[in-house]
């Protein structure tokens, strides 16, 4: 992407029929540290990198309680995303006030998404720069959705967003079709074995990811340390590779999977999720 | 020809007792389940007690549809501090909370008498006492609501030390066992339900301590 004369306003439109701002904030979203989201029928698992600034430093705060049914993570200008976060916070509380049950998460992530448009159609305003999965639980079952700073938010069975979130998808799309019947705690060790993907080499410690979880029967609450460096230490004690899949012999699945990958990201029921993109880069997460 | 005054009006009195003991390391809160509406009874299992926090449980006697609003609201706005702070809020937290929130409807109020209870920071029982419009106080044992005129001077008998009455202020909580003070509780319901019309059916107990909560019941006169 590169500079032009229609980028300098979000009201401005590009004779390509591209909102060069929009764009670049979605840019923003690809500069943050990843973030990680699975979900299996029963339960979502979302998963963060934290990189601290310096060794001085402590690490931002990624996962955010929503409500005891849905958790959000984020990636790009966290301050944006923390404001995000109160303001899911704040709706979640006054509709549980008004009709005493949870906010569906497909209401939220609307409200989300409508509040997100706005800032890409006011000249006095800028859009946000964080991408946020949010996951959640309701009536309808467990549910992941990814919010981009454009206002279009789809829902996904697995997905990653930030910085290398490509390598976690590469993982995510061979096995995505195994996680719907998954346990609570193989989908916390894909998680986790996505995570590590994005790392590129770096070894993967608990203390600098961050894993939450929602289920049903279990409140959303972040992993402690010393879990989550249990589960690590198995797994590395095991073997280094993620086990393989039970749904295809390994060789002929990795074929077919690698012309599966670019046609759409793993999108799962197709109820609420709007078309991929509009064929040019624009809406390209 | 006399001015017309309003015959509608939009408060309600529902009855009920509620009191609250303090002691070394627990609170006792307790009220009655009857709910009734002039000379009739609405129902004779309503709880008026909520737990608004790990360590702070609030009972509440008068109109009842605005102890539920109020309670609602306490509520949120404890999940809200939840989420800004990382931590549950302090029964003393939660008391200025109480009396903020009612104050703020000075010029119409919530029809609510409430008794807060719980433990303070050092893990000591603390009650608090309210009015209509939150003027409190921290105190070793209260009662609010139709009986409270019956129990009241029972408690500062019984209690003794702990009453705001003496001067100089002795003891802030009572020197009882948790089961004496229970024991206590049951006395003074049993009393107030012979005499009171609007306090009977079952005796709810809520207890606060170390460990946690808990809860008793205890039938009374259904008369």
């Amino acid at each position: 992407m590169f500079r032009n004369q229609y980028d300098t306003d979000v009201t401005t439109w590009s004779p390509a029929g591209r909102l060069f701002q929009v764009e670049y904030a979605m840019e923003a979203v690809k500069q943050g540290s990843a973030a990680i989201g699975l979900r299996s029928k029963t339960h979502v698992v979302l998963a963060c990198v934290n990189k601290a600034n310096s060794e001085l430093s402590s690490h931002q705060k990624k996962i955010f309680k929503v409500d005891d049914h849905i958790g959000v993570a984020i990636a790009g200008l966290t301050a944006d995303g923390r404001v995000l976060s109160r303001y899911m916070r704040n709706e979640c509380i006054n509709y549980s006030y008004t009709y005493e049950s949870p906010l569906p998460v497909g209401r939220l992530v609307v409200q989300l998404a409508d509040k997100a448009q706005v800032c890409t159609q006011r000249s006095w305003k800028r859009p946000y720069g964080v991408g946020l999965l949010v996951g959640g639980l309701d009536e309808s079952g467990a549910h992941l959705y990814y919010n981009c700073p454009s206002g279009n938010y789809f829902e996904y069975q697995a997905f990653a967003i930030g910085s290398r979130s490509q390598a976690a998808k590469t993982y995510l799309e061979r096995k995505f079709e195994s996680f719907v019947d998954s346990s609570r705690e193989n989908l916390i060790k894909d998680a986790l074995f996505a995570l590590r993907e994005t790392l590129q080499g770096e070894k993967l410690t608990s203390s600098i990811c961050t894993i939450s979880i929602v289920g049903v029967g279990e409140a959303f609450h972040t992993l402690d340390q010393e879990t989550v460096q249990g589960l690590i230490n198995e797994f590395e004690v095991v073997g280094e590779e993620p086990p393989a899949d039970e749904a295809a012999p390994p060789e002929q699945g990795a074929g077919t999977e690698a012309a599966l990958a670019p046609a759409a990201p793993a999108a799962a029921a197709a109820d609420e999720g709007a078309p991929a993109d509009q064929g040019v880069a624009p809406m390209d997460i | 020809m006399t001015k017309q005054q309003a015959n509608w009006s939009p408060y309600d009195n529902n009855g009920g007792t509620c009191v609250a003991i303090a002691g070394s390391d627990y609170c006792v809160i307790a009220s009655d389940t009857r709910m009734s509406t002039g000379y009739s009874i609405l129902t004779r299992d309503y709880s008026k007690i909520i737990q608004l926090a790990d360590k702070s449980v609030m009972a509440s006697s008068g109109f009842q549809a605005d102890v539920r609003a109020l309670q609602k609201v306490l509520s949120a706005r404890h999940l809200l501090y939840q989420h800004q702070h990382n931590k549950q809020m302090s029964c003393p937290a939660m008391a200025q909370l109480l009396s903020n929130t009612l104050y703020y409807k000075r010029f119409f109020p919530y029809y609510s008498f409430n008794v807060l209870g719980g433990l303070d920071h050092e893990g000591k029982g603390c009650v608090y006492t309210y009015d209509a419009v939150g003027s409190y106080e921290r105190v070793g044992y209260s009662s609010q609501g139709s009986g409270s005129t019956l129990i009241t001077p029972f408690l500062d008998n019984q209690l003794k030390s702990p009453s705001p009455l003496l001067l100089p202020a002795k003891d802030a909580v009572t020197p009882l066992s948790e089961t004496e003070a229970i024991d206590l509780v049951r006395t003074c319901f049993v009393s107030a339900t012979e005499r009171d019309i609007y306090t009977g059916d079952k005796l709810e107990i809520v207890v606060l301590n170390a460990s946690g909560i808990r809860r008793e019941y205890m039938e009374l006169r259904k008369d």
